[in-house]
């Protein structure tokens, strides 16, 4: 069941169709309704290691559909603390609810101030229209 | 020309609708700098009887009636007549690959079980449909193991076949790989010499039966190469694999080869078809295309190529390879002639291969023709000092008949009087005999 | 239909082997197989049986029209197999002196002085066994020239247009370079104020296939060949498109230095399920120096390898090549002599007729003549009726027909790439055109059926996203999952 299209006004994203949610110094990170609507049903997820060091604008990791591959952007830099094993385990959970149980990553932000050069729910609209 | 079914009649009501009034407009894009003007200078078109003739006449300067003794990666097995059968069913013949799979069950499900024989032969959990040969394969491990190490230095063994060598340095600096040789000391590899060159490699690839025919101490070669933490790759024959252990069973993450033993013409060189197989963890590493089993939208068992988003199609320049073009309807003829065989048809394959070679080898050193590399234990193909410089030995023998093997020479310094003896099961004891007359 | 493993029965064989009376040295205990490989027991009938019943489930050339866009889909002639299979040349070891191949090294000859008039080139390597291997080949090419005039510290990049196949980055990236993407403009040529803010001393070269997979000659080549060569660059020639241009316009009279031949496509070598192909490059002479080792020669009447070639990129797969790809495409090409004119101006012009025919019923980006393919949208079936691209193919199955290439190129939405070859008759070309119609006209008034096809074939359709998720790629014999027929 694949879940009906929506950006939730909480969330700060990224052009490359990735979103934040900010948690104090902490965020969760995952890809917006129109990055699963593009690649389809998911089928793999490849996180990066518990620990690791991510960089805003940089590939922390991947996800498949049967057709296509997509790397995951990082909205913000920061160190990997959680990675949702459900989505490992069951990767359409990311088609089905893309901001709540189909988050990708939890991070402890390095530089917070980068919060300032994403994109609102506005901003990221501007961006869709601007595929279409 | 009888390949085009156009006329004249069609060429008109096909230019009216196109609304062109000749084929030459067709072409007026082109800009007239680059326009080929003159005609074709090729000689003029054979028909099939001309072509036959000819292709007769370029065949019959081919020496193919000299016994052949001759091995070094390529070998005269038989190929059973079913081979020739299935593969000139016309669905397999010209089919494509099966990107569209309900159109190409036949050919998926074909693969499905090559797939599961190499496995079996192997011991290894997955395999891919094909690789152009036992030397590119060998490239395409290295480029696995680099990625799923980190590590940017492969080992080879110099008892390995040295096309296989020569290509994986050829491929290595693209791949940002440093490629480092062990040497054989009396014919084989010792694995102390191996563990110490493997420190911080990506891979150790070792032959078995080596190049020279002899039977490495393979899982000890593997086991120093994974005291290294490097992936132990086992260049291995499909034939051998009845009666040596498979290198799934004794530490290997990877098995690669050439197939043509199994099921493939010589035919000067190919096509054949390159195998490569390994542990399930490297699966979504894996080069080339693979198939998968599934079920369609009434429940029922079908077959498909999975794992796709691995190759160039999808992942462009990220792609595990660039492979497109495989050798599909080769590796087919392998699955069809193992088929046949079953698990004691190969076995005993293997037992003829080894008890005309001891024959051979036997009856060699009672005539003063002493192995290279005594007391090595070798499968079907082993090395003989032929007393003079072996090309001199090989034209005497030629000379009566015998084409008796592949001087070691060309590939290995100091051994310029050796000559690489290879006895397959389409080899008799009376041709044996002769060979050892044309030799002695 | 079960799998030959599920016909195994204990104790069956399906060919002896000679048994010598001779002892059969023993194999050392730590080296010997443990188990037997579960391979199939069964006698020869059912053997033969088997793999016929296979080939009934599968499409092939001769079992109907195939035209799937840059595979070059054309008809195999049966004479090929059986000259290929002469006892001279399949029972040829690839390794014999010289002088016992002169029959084999001759036929690489002429087949190479045959490619060398076709490309306008001045040297041939038979080597690469497939096109992107013939890529991969040609990039090496490129960094061993770069190094050997000491600039391949600079020369990183290569330039790749956004209607590329996938083959061309990979190929990239298995040489060691970087990838730098330009767009396709309105006309579907390259985007020459886009290519040459893109060009200069740090570009080693430039990969196109022209025609392009938009079908389209690119109207510009003249331009981008100078840009390219003022920049001290080179250009590769992806040859995958060949069968439109043979004796029309010459890859090296465009300004192509490398230049592979899909021998698969253009030069009906049968495609086999998925291979094998031939890919031989053919250079211009500054890269002849560098190519793979052993070379053809011809020293008079007589014919040899040369090994000797101190400045070659080395090796990039055994022996000189795969020979039967060689003996099949050399008699194609002494069957068509010069008429291989004929052989490019037939498939452009089925293409062109089929354009004509279906530019009506879908979406057609580029207002042009086609070459020998051309590329349709199904964009507005889907915006109006939900029936995509995917659905079009599944449905052009119960017609009776391979479908064409779907979703590629890249800057086509739904695409559908249609080649129909030159050895189709026109009533083919026709009926696959009336079929087209149909099914627009069904999205329009039946979509159903179309989103459930195909509903003939011995399949429906199959789920790739389960065969992605748990992927089961082996028989697992005791353990397989269960499930119908």
């Amino acid at each position: 069941m694949t879940a009906s299209e929506s950006y939730p006004d909480d969330l700060l994203y990224h052009a490359e169709h990735d979103w934040a949610r900010i948690d104090g110094d902490e965020a969760v990170l995952g890809v917006t309704w129109y990055a699963q609507d593009a690649l389809g049903e998911l089928v793999h997820y490849e996180p990066p290691a518990l620990g690791a060091t991510i960089g805003k604008d940089a590939s922390y990791g991947e996800v498949e559909s049967v057709k296509a591959v997509s790397d995951l952007i990082s909205p913000l830099s920061g160190e990997v603390l959680e990675i949702n094993q459900k989505v490992v385990d069951a990767p359409e959970t990311v088609n089905e609810d893309p901001y709540g149980d189909g988050w990708l990553i939890r991070i402890r932000m390095s530089s917070p101030d980068e919060r300032e050069q994403l994109l609102d729910r506005a901003g990221y609209a501007r961006v869709l229209e601007a595929e279409a | 020309m009888s390949y085009l079914s156009l006329t004249d009649a069609d060429r008109e009501a096909m230019l009216a609708t196109i609304g062109i009034s000749s084929v030459e407009e067709l072409f007026r894009d082109i800009p007239p700098g680059v326009r080929y003007a003159r005609e074709l200078d090729v000689a003029p078109a054979l028909t099939e009887v001309e072509l036959q003739r000819h292709l007769e006449e370029l065949a019959s300067k081919n020496t193919v009636d000299e016994v052949c003794f001759l091995g070094a990666g390529i070998y005269d097995h038989y190929v059973p007549a079913v081979v020739d059968a299935v593969l000139q069913r016309g669905e397999f013949l010209t089919a494509y690959t099966p990107y569209q799979p309900e159109m190409s069950q036949g050919v998926l499900q074909a693969i499905f079980e090559y797939q599961t024989a190499i496995c079996e032969l192997t011991g290894m959990d997955v395999s891919n449909a094909s690789g152009y040969d036992g030397t590119t394969v060998a490239a395409d491990a290295c480029f696995v193991a680099k990625h799923a190490t980190g590590r940017s230095k492969v080992v080879v063994t110099e008892a390995t076949n040295p096309q296989v060598r020569q290509v994986v340095k050829t491929y290595a600096p693209g791949f940002g790989l440093e490629v480092v040789e062990v040497p054989h000391e009396g014919g084989t590899t010792d694995p102390d010499r191996v563990r110490d060159a493997a420190e911080g490699a990506a891979a150790v690839i070792f032959q078995q039966p080596n190049f020279f025919g002899i039977l490495e101490h393979a899982p000890e070669l593997a086991a120093a190469a994974n005291d290294a933490e490097a992936m132990p790759i086992a260049h291995v024959d499909l034939v051998s694999l009845g009666v040596l252990e498979a290198p799934g069973n004794y530490g290997c993450a990877m098995a690669i080869g050439e197939g043509q033993s199994a099921g493939n013409a010589m035919s000067y060189g190919g096509p054949h078809y390159g195998f490569l197989a390994a542990r399930s963890d490297y699966i979504r590493r894996l080069p080339g295309r693979i198939v998968g089993e599934t079920v369609d939208a009434a429940g029922d068992r079908g077959y498909v190529l999975t794992l796709q988003t691995r190759e160039q199609h999808i992942r462009r320049e990220k792609a595990t390879s660039n492979i497109t073009t495989n050798q599909t309807l080769l590796a087919l003829a392998g699955l069809v002639h193992l088929s046949l065989l079953g698990p004691q048809g190969l076995r005993e394959l293997g037992e003829t291969c080894m008890a005309l070679a001891g024959y051979a080898q036997g009856r060699l050193a009672a005539a003063g023709l002493e192995p290279v590399f005594p007391e090595k234990a070798t499968f079907k193909e082993f090395a003989v000092h032929t007393g003079r410089n072996a090309r001199e030995a090989l034209g005497a023998a030629r000379a009566q008949g015998i084409y008796a093997g592949y001087p070691l020479g060309r590939d290995y310094p100091g051994l310029d009087d050796a000559l690489l003896v290879a006895v397959t099961e389409k080899r008799t004891v009376e041709e044996i005999d002769r060979l050892v007359e044309a030799l002695s | 239909m079960k799998l030959i493993y599920e016909k195994s029965q204990a104790g069956r064989r399906g060919i002896g082997i000679p048994k010598p009376d001779l002892p059969v040295p023993a194999v050392p205990p730590e080296l010997a197989r443990q188990e037997p490989p579960r391979l199939p027991e069964l006698a020869e009938p059912e053997v033969m049986r088997h793999f016929t019943a296979l080939s009934t489930r599968n499409f092939g050339i001769d079992t109907g029209f195939y035209p799937l866009g840059s595979c070059t889909m054309k008809y195999n002639p049966r004479v090929n197999e059986r000259l290929a299979g002469l006892p001279g040349f399949a029972g040829l070891h690839p390794l014999v002196e010289d002088d016992a191949a002169q029959g084999a090294l001759e036929l690489e000859w002429n087949l190479q002085e045959i490619l060398l008039e076709v490309t306008g080139l001045d040297a041939v390597s038979l080597q690469p066994a497939a096109g992107s291997q013939g890529e991969l080949t040609g990039l090496m090419l490129f960094r061993a020239y770069f190094a050997d005039r000491g600039e391949s510290e600079t020369r990183r990049k290569i330039v790749i247009p956004d209607t590329a196949h996938g083959t061309n980055p990979a190929s990239v990236t298995m040489a060691g370079f970087e990838v730098t993407h330009v767009k396709t403009d309105a006309r579907g040529n390259i985007d020459v104020d886009d290519l040459r803010g893109k060009v200069d001393e740090q570009t080693a070269g430039l990969m196109l296939t022209n025609p392009s997979t938009l079908g389209l000659f690119d109207e510009n080549i003249e331009e981008i060949r100078d840009i390219f060569h003022g920049a001290g660059a080179l250009m590769y020639y992806d040859g995958a498109n060949l069968n439109a241009v043979c004796g029309v316009s010459r890859p090296g009279d465009m300004g192509f230095d490398v230049v592979h031949i899909n021998l698969h496509k253009t030069f009906a070598q049968p495609h086999g399920g998925g291979g094998p192909g031939g890919g031989p490059i053919a250079v211009r002479d500054l890269l002849e120096p560098f190519l793979p080792a052993p070379v053809v020669v011809k020293d008079g009447a007589t014919f040899r390898l040369d090994y000797d070639r101190p400045k070659t990129i080395g090796k990039v797969r055994a022996f000189s090549g795969p020979f039967g790809v060689f003996v099949r495409s050399y008699a194609f090409m002494r069957s068509y002599g010069p008429g291989l004119l004929e052989m490019s101006e037939v498939a452009v012009l089925n293409a062109n007729y089929m354009l004509a025919r279906l530019k009506g019923a879908y979406d057609v980006q580029y207002d042009r003549l086609c070459m020998h393919e051309f590329v349709l949208s199904a964009r507005h079936l889907k915006k109006e009726h939900g029936v995509s691209a995917l659905d079009v193919a599944k449905r052009l199955m119960d017609y009776g027909f391979h479908p064409p290439t779907i979703y590629f190129p890249l800057v086509v939405p739904e695409a559908l790439m249609i080649e129909p070859t030159e050895s189709e008759a026109k009533e083919t070309l026709d009926a696959f055109c009336d079929a087209m119609i149909a099914i627009a006209r069904e999205a329009a008034e039946d979509p159903e059926i179309v989103h459930t096809a195909p509903h003939s074939r011995p399949v429906q359709r199959l789920d790739e996203v389960r065969a992605a998720k748990q992927p089961v790629v082996r028989f697992q014999f005791g353990g397989h999952p269960a499930r119908q027929s």
